[in-house]
């Protein structure tokens, strides 16, 4: 049963990571989201500080704007300092990890928050908080009903916002002819993107974060030009590297998330030598 | 203070091999950065010292040791790796930089979590400590350690002075390096090699995630100062240098605080410092030659108001009121008073009874921006056949812009004329034609 919630998670953390990371890769954001990930940190200490554990929807959220704040930073620097793009993303990420680092630090007795947990999570110890009800029924891990929730949140904003998210990521310039507000969905985008690295941070770290945002999508990008199609793969791939990652962290007893970011790679290696071989 | 003057004075050992430690890290990343920002790839050290963190367990794994010589092979040969995939992705399938860095620098960084987490959990007494590479051992340095830094700072500075010119081309404009017969691709891995030698040794101090900003940081904060290559490198140099040293000395202050972080603080304070308050290029220096520029603009509009207005009634003479200028020219009424106040203060204008008055030397400024409004107007419609009708808005522009220079240059070639394509007066003063 452990096995199931364990890969559970990591799939729900695939699924968001997948077709968020697909978008991000198509806008040329991929390390955007990485730095997102990072940035977060500050904000997921300070929610820390207000209860034990990341439980209360507003905590979530509350932590989810520093990943906005961080965009905005990046933009920021970018537009009025003119620092160059790459630059700007470097500079804010480390400088809000390194506040984060220090904040946990600094408050080390009343947060329950490992640094190393902080990048590589403690996703085998997913089924052990769980929820259940007065009645005593059981209803399974916590983490699993958050990433849940916030998954098909994710579905919703898909379904409904499909064609503003998709013509502002292909063509802006069109878009917003069209009447489409671009920063509207670029901060929608965004702000998705830090409230599933937040909520996958407590299981998974930022590392699996970031590996789930880009590895998916830059296999599918590889294998398909059509954008559903895309989603649909990298969901697949997500999907795949979450299972073969968990067999492999047991089969050489080592940390699961770092198996399944592994494995993202792994996945990656094949389409990759594929599409060579296919184009000869 | 007591704690400030033992860490100034080193007298400390543990003090003087961190002090060392950061003060050669720094230099050689503040060195190697520049040229990591100069080509667009700020981002590529992010990714190395991600992949250095598989290297190390596996150099550890087959020797069974921590000797920091084994763990930097091992650490150099998986940042190579990295940079060459990056490079490889890139050119051979439809994935932008920005993703190959992305996916390398998670894939390498799960692998090489996984590989720590097998090595932890194998027992080995040996292995204690090694986790520190994920967030910098600062406060543990070995004299050995300090050896490593030395020579691999060493190796940069003798590297980046033997290929100055060379590197300097290919940080600026690499097509016109590579049309200037220089080894382009020789250069490049030279820059990556020691930027790999410089990460492996740079995440000793703040770790693996935070290894990018030792090469941003100081390497941008010297760009807002100087653009001169020679100016930046030893600016950045020294700012790391800096910022590796107070950052080392404030977690000295505190124990328990981590020394990786706080230098990173410093640096990106640094930074963002340098970014509001350079000359020229910073963000304080920029809104203030704006807003004089759009003063001037301002003020110029106005004289030329009061030109106009004293051209139609023959009498330069005259006071004007508000109103009568807002009809002449419309600008919100703030904007106007506020520009008035400028020339008065200037001594353009006098502020009489009757309105505002043009001084003499208000008088000479307003002639010359219509003198030189009409003598574009002029230029457009004679020499680059541009109907009369179009000539104005683009002269509403320039004629803010042109010098003295270009006003003589443009009298020559049109022949001192003494009509605008409107058949209005270029108007000049006693104290021009007398020039």
């Amino acid at each position: 049963m452990d096995a199931f919630w364990i890969i559970l998670t990591g799939s729900l953390v695939a699924l968001n990571g997948a077709l968020l990371g697909s978008f991000l890769l198509l806008r040329r954001m991929s390390l955007v989201g990485d730095a997102i990930s990072h940035a977060v940190l500050p904000g997921i200490v300070v929610a820390y500080l207000f209860t034990a554990s990341l439980t209360s929807p507003f905590l979530l959220v509350g932590a989810a704007l520093t990943g906005l704040a961080a965009t905005w930073i990046i933009e920021t620097l970018n537009q009025k300092a003119r620092l160059q793009h790459d630059a700007a993303i470097g500079l804010t990420f480390t400088l809000l990890f390194a506040i984060g680092v220090i904040l946990v630090a600094s408050f080390a007795g009343q947060i329950d928050l490992d640094m190393d947990c902080v990048l590589y999570g403690e996703i085998a110890y997913v089924p052990l908080d769980t929820i259940t009800l007065a009645s005593g029924i059981g209803m399974g891990p916590k983490q699993v009903w958050t990433l849940g929730i916030v998954f098909v949140g994710l579905i919703i904003l898909l379904l409904t916002g499909y064609r503003g998210l998709s013509l502002t990521t292909f063509d802006a310039g069109y878009a917003a002819a069209l009447g489409f507000n671009t920063s509207f969905w670029h901060y929608a985008l965004m702000g998705a993107v830090s409230l599933s690295t937040v909520a996958a941070f407590e299981s998974v770290g930022a590392i699996l974060v970031v590996a789930f945002l880009v590895g998916p999508a830059a296999t599918a990008f590889l294998l398909t030009r059509s954008l559903k199609w895309m989603l649909l793969i990298a969901s697949a791939v997500g999907i795949a590297s979450a299972i073969s990652g968990y067999y492999l962290a047991l089969w050489l007893d080592g940390s699961i998330s770092g198996a399944m970011a592994l494995m993202t790679g792994v996945i990656f290696a094949l389409a990759f030598v594929w599409q060579m071989v296919v184009k000869r | 203070m007591n704690s400030l003057s033992q860490f100034l004075s080193l007298s400390d050992a543990n003090v003087r091999y961190v002090v060392i430690g950061c003060v050669l890290l720094g230099i050689s990343s503040g060195l190697m950065g520049v040229y990591t920002l100069l080509r667009k790839r700020a981002l590529i050290g992010d990714a190395i010292a991600h992949a250095v963190l598989p290297g190390i367990c596996i150099a550890f794994m087959l020797s069974g040791v921590r000797n920091t010589w084994v763990l930097f092979a091992g650490a150099v040969v998986t940042g190579s790796l990295a940079v060459y995939l990056v490079d490889l992705i890139t050119r051979r399938s439809r994935l932008k930089p920005d993703a190959a860095i992305a996916l390398v620098l998670s894939v390498f960084f799960g692998a090489g979590i996984l590989l720590l987490t097998i090595i932890q959990s194998s027992g080995n007494a040996a292995q204690s400590g090694l986790d520190k590479f994920l967030f910098g051992k600062a406060a543990a340095m070995l004299p050995e350690d300090l050896w490593l830094f030395g020579v691999v700072l060493l190796l940069v500075v003798l590297v980046l002075l033997t290929g100055y010119k060379d590197f300097k081309l290919l940080a600026f404009d690499k097509g016109y390096a590579q049309s200037q017969g220089i080894p382009v691709k020789a250069l490049e891995m030279v820059l990556s090699t020691l930027t790999v030698l410089t990460v492996a040794t740079g995440i000793q101090a703040v770790g693996v995630v935070l290894m990018s900003s030792l090469l941003i940081a100081p390497a941008a904060a010297s760009r807002y100062w100087t653009h001169r290559l020679s100016g930046m490198l030893i600016l950045s140099a020294i700012l790391a240098t800096l910022g590796a040293y107070i950052g080392a000395f404030i977690s000295y202050t505190k124990p328990g605080m981590p020394t990786g972080p706080w230098i990173v603080v410093v640096l990106s304070c640094i930074t963002l410092a340098s970014m509001l308050l350079a000359p020229n290029q910073g963000v304080i220096a920029r809104y203030l030659q704006r807003r004089k520029h759009r003063n001037k603009i301002l003020q110029e509009n106005i004289l030329k108001a009061f030109f106009h207005l004293g051209e139609k009634k023959n009498n330069q003479a005259l006071a004007f009121g508000m109103e009568v200028l807002r009809q002449q020219r419309d600008m919100p009424v703030a904007r106007l008073k506020s520009g008035l106040r400028q020339l008065v203060r200037q001594g353009s204008l006098l502020d009489t009874n009757e309105g505002y008055q043009l001084t003499r030397s208000g008088l000479e400024a307003a002639t010359r921006v219509v003198r030189l409004h009409r003598l574009w107007e002029l230029y457009l419609s004679r020499h680059l056949n541009i109907a009369p009708d179009h000539v104005h808005e683009d002269a509403e522009g320039i004629e803010h812009l042109i010098t003295p220079e270009l006003e003589r240059e443009l009298e020559l070639l049109l022949d001192s004329p003494g009509i605008d394509p409107h058949d209005s007066q270029i108007p000049y003063t006693q104290k021009d034609r007398n020039r």
